[in-house]
């Protein structure tokens, strides 16, 4: 176990050193922070003893390993739009797009167990047909366009006028077809109720679940198929087993069977391709943010991206890039420990 | 010459390919939907009633007209016009060809990628082996998408906004290809494990061929329907990853937009109630990467290959 934990975390820090590398190496060659310091008037002497002062004249190696250093103690520059510390704005950014990513997370958990398992146990069923359908269709609708077929339905509103109005039925139609909106599709709210240091949550007034709720849905709805179709796929093989078969034999109730005995390890692998779509969730924040104005990390670094507020980039760079780093490593740990079965050490089969 | 061509139609039609194409409902109406699609993008420039291009074409007094069909509607712009008075239904023609383009385009470039690198980690194996498949796990996990993001957006820092547009094409393919080539190479690896067992590959050995010939000759063509099943999935998915980058300003500009920039420029009118502007290329967009999708599962289902689990 001592060996894998190591092996394991050698390799993240590998993984997080390549990064630190990518991104000093676009500081480097995109930023010049002696533009931002100074104005035009400054003569070409005083830019060279500044560049000289502030070390931007010695090898690349020894620049790198200074910001690696800083890194390491948590400086990653200031921001050229904040005015202060790069970790900082993102630390301000932060808690909105956890809490969008962890109500997203309880939808696609609520929903997709049941639903996976049901499909898995009654495949033919015309319901557990129609999910995969729908599924099917899902994965192709990219989660902006979610978002904005979401936002006219519930937040503007859609009024139906196409059936003749003399007729009841048409009259029916249209008012089953129309909606009435009013659900907020921009920022989080008012009242958000502070936690600690910067977290202000949403999650516990009436005006932030309101703003929670078209952003988690959008969240959840590109995810949502991927974990439906994963779990139908291994509960199907597991019902396959022998154990199940055994535990039929012996004449156990149906509801034990499936819910005990095969959505355990059914579980199992949902686990792993669940932390890593933790991760894959990040860049789909990027896209929802924009979508609602939501004031979280994704929305920051692309404004980042337009301001080319470079030591912001790099910042969300490195810190994205341990979120990775951390809950994959985690992922394959808690793996290792749950699956006995897994080699701990050598090389991957 | 004719002859052979007429024996090789034969063949066709004596395929389980054929076979199953023909009893398959939804593959065959994904078939004719795609390729009407395909045919309109390609034909764009001689189907579209107007050059979404040539400013001259262009009336600004013509801006936010409904579809037909609505109140207020002009029978000359059957899709309604954007919020610049281009007709809904040229712009539409000509971004369906941009997908399209740059969705082949970066397929084709992550598929020679991917089948370089899956042949020489799974032929030559050892080091070679362990540090292509060791990058290509890194570039998965952090998702192809935001490889893409950050990629683009290092390049739209360093170019410039106009720079970039002109060359957002090529930019958009090379991003989109590289970001997805680890999808394609591990499948071309995993199958190339299976071939490399085999005796015809033994037996090109002994022959002294030499080992280019032997992977590229020999193991590569009995690859090619993995490769052919993945290549479809993956072209639907880089139709939505360059959507996603244009949606999020990192792609084609408004002058020459795709399906992903006419969504973005219509949506800042949603709000004033012109919803054909975003949502009718979105309806596009979705109908295009769905029958891509319903293709691919029909092929997977058919050709059976060892798909890399994962």
């Amino acid at each position: 176990m001592l060996a894998f934990l190591v092996q394991r975390i050698s390799q993240a820090a590998l993984v997080m050193f390549v990064i630190s590398v990518i991104a000093f190496s676009i500081q480097d060659g995109l930023g010049d922070p002696l533009q931002e310091m100074v104005g035009m008037s400054v003569s070409m002497e005083e830019r060279e003893a500044l560049r000289e002062e502030l070390g931007l004249n010695d090898p690349k190696l020894v620049q790198y390993l200074r910001f690696a250093g800083n890194a390491i103690q948590g400086d990653l520059g200031n921001s050229y739009f904040y005015g202060k510390p790069t970790l900082e704005v993102i630390a301000d950014h932060l808690p909105a797009t956890l809490e969008l990513v962890i109500g997203a997370s309880l939808i696609i958990l609520l929903l997709s167990v049941p639903i996976g398992v049901y499909a898995a146990i009654r495949p033919q069923a015309w319901l557990a047909k129609f999910f995969m359908g729908v599924s099917t269709v899902g994965i192709s609708i990219p989660v902006f366009l979610t978002a904005i077929v979401l936002i006219q339905i519930y937040s503007i509103g859609v009024n139906v006028e196409w059936f003749p109005v003399e007729t009841g039925w048409g009259q029916w139609l249209n008012g089953a077809l129309s909606t009435e909106g009013g659900l907020p599709s921009y920022g989080r709210g008012e009242n958000l109720t502070h936690l600690f240091g910067t977290w202000y949550s949403g999650f516990f007034t009436e005006s932030g679940l309101m703003h929670l709720v078209l952003p988690c849905v959008s969240l959840a709805s590109i995810m949502l198929p991927l974990f439906i179709r994963l779990i139908r796929a291994e509960m199907m093989e597991v019902l396959q087993s022998d154990y199940i078969r055994y535990a039929r034999a012996k004449g156990l109730s149906a509801g034990r069977i499936n819910f005990l005995h095969a959505l355990k390890n059914t579980m199992l692998p949902v686990i792993t391709v669940g932390g890593v779509q933790i991760g894959v969730m990040v860049a789909y924040t990027i896209l929802t943010e924009t979508v609602f104005q939501w004031p979280g990390v994704g929305l920051m670094f692309l404004e980042a991206i337009t301001r080319s507020d470079i030591p912001l980039i790099v910042a969300y760079l490195m810190v994205v890039g341990l979120i990775f780093v951390v809950t994959n490593t985690l992922v394959d740990l808690v793996y290792g420990l749950v699956n006995p079965t897994v080699k701990l050490t050598g090389k991957k089969a | 010459m004719t002859t052979a061509t007429l024996s090789r139609w034969d063949r066709f039609r004596e395929s389980f390919l054929w076979y199953s194409f023909k009893r398959d409902k939804v593959a065959i109406a994904s078939f004719v939907v795609l390729v009407l699609m395909l045919l309109a993008a390609i034909f764009a420039p001689l189907l579209a009633p107007t050059n979404p291009y040539d400013l001259a074409q262009i009336n600004i007094m013509n801006s936010e007209l409904p579809p037909i069909g609505m109140q207020g509607a002009d029978s000359a712009f059957p899709l309604g016009t954007d919020a610049q008075g281009r007709d809904m239904l040229s712009t539409i023609l000509y971004g369906t060809r941009v997908s399209l383009l740059i969705g082949f385009g970066a397929v084709v470039l992550q598929a020679a990628l991917g089948i370089l690198f899956g042949l020489l980690a799974g032929y030559l194996g050892g080091r070679v082996d362990s540090i292509l498949m060791r990058i290509a796990d890194v570039q998965l996990s952090f998702s192809t998408l935001m490889v893409a993001i950050i990629v683009g957006a290092v390049f739209k820092a360093s170019f410039g906004n106009l720079m970039f547009g002109e060359i957002a094409i090529y930019m958009l393919i090379f991003i989109i290809g590289v970001a997805e080539w680890p999808q394609i190479a591990r499948t071309v690896r995993a199958s190339v494990l299976a071939e490399k067992k085999k005796e015809y590959v033994d037996a090109a050995k002994v022959m002294g061929f030499r080992t280019n010939r032997i992977m590229f000759r020999h193991i590569l063509p009995n690859t090619l329907s993995p490769i052919f099943v993945i290549a479809t999935v993956q072209i639907a998915n880089a139709i939505i990853s360059e959507a996603a980058l244009s949606f999020l300003g990192l792609g084609m500009p408004e002058t020459q937009p795709s399906l992903g920039s006419l969504i973005k420029s219509g949506f800042d009118y949603i709000q004033s109630g012109s919803w054909w502007i975003t949502l009718i290329p979105g309806l596009v967009l979705v109908v295009l990467v769905l029958v891509i999708n319903l293709l691919g599962d029909w092929l997977r289902d058919v050709m059976n290959p060892r798909l890399y689990k994962g």
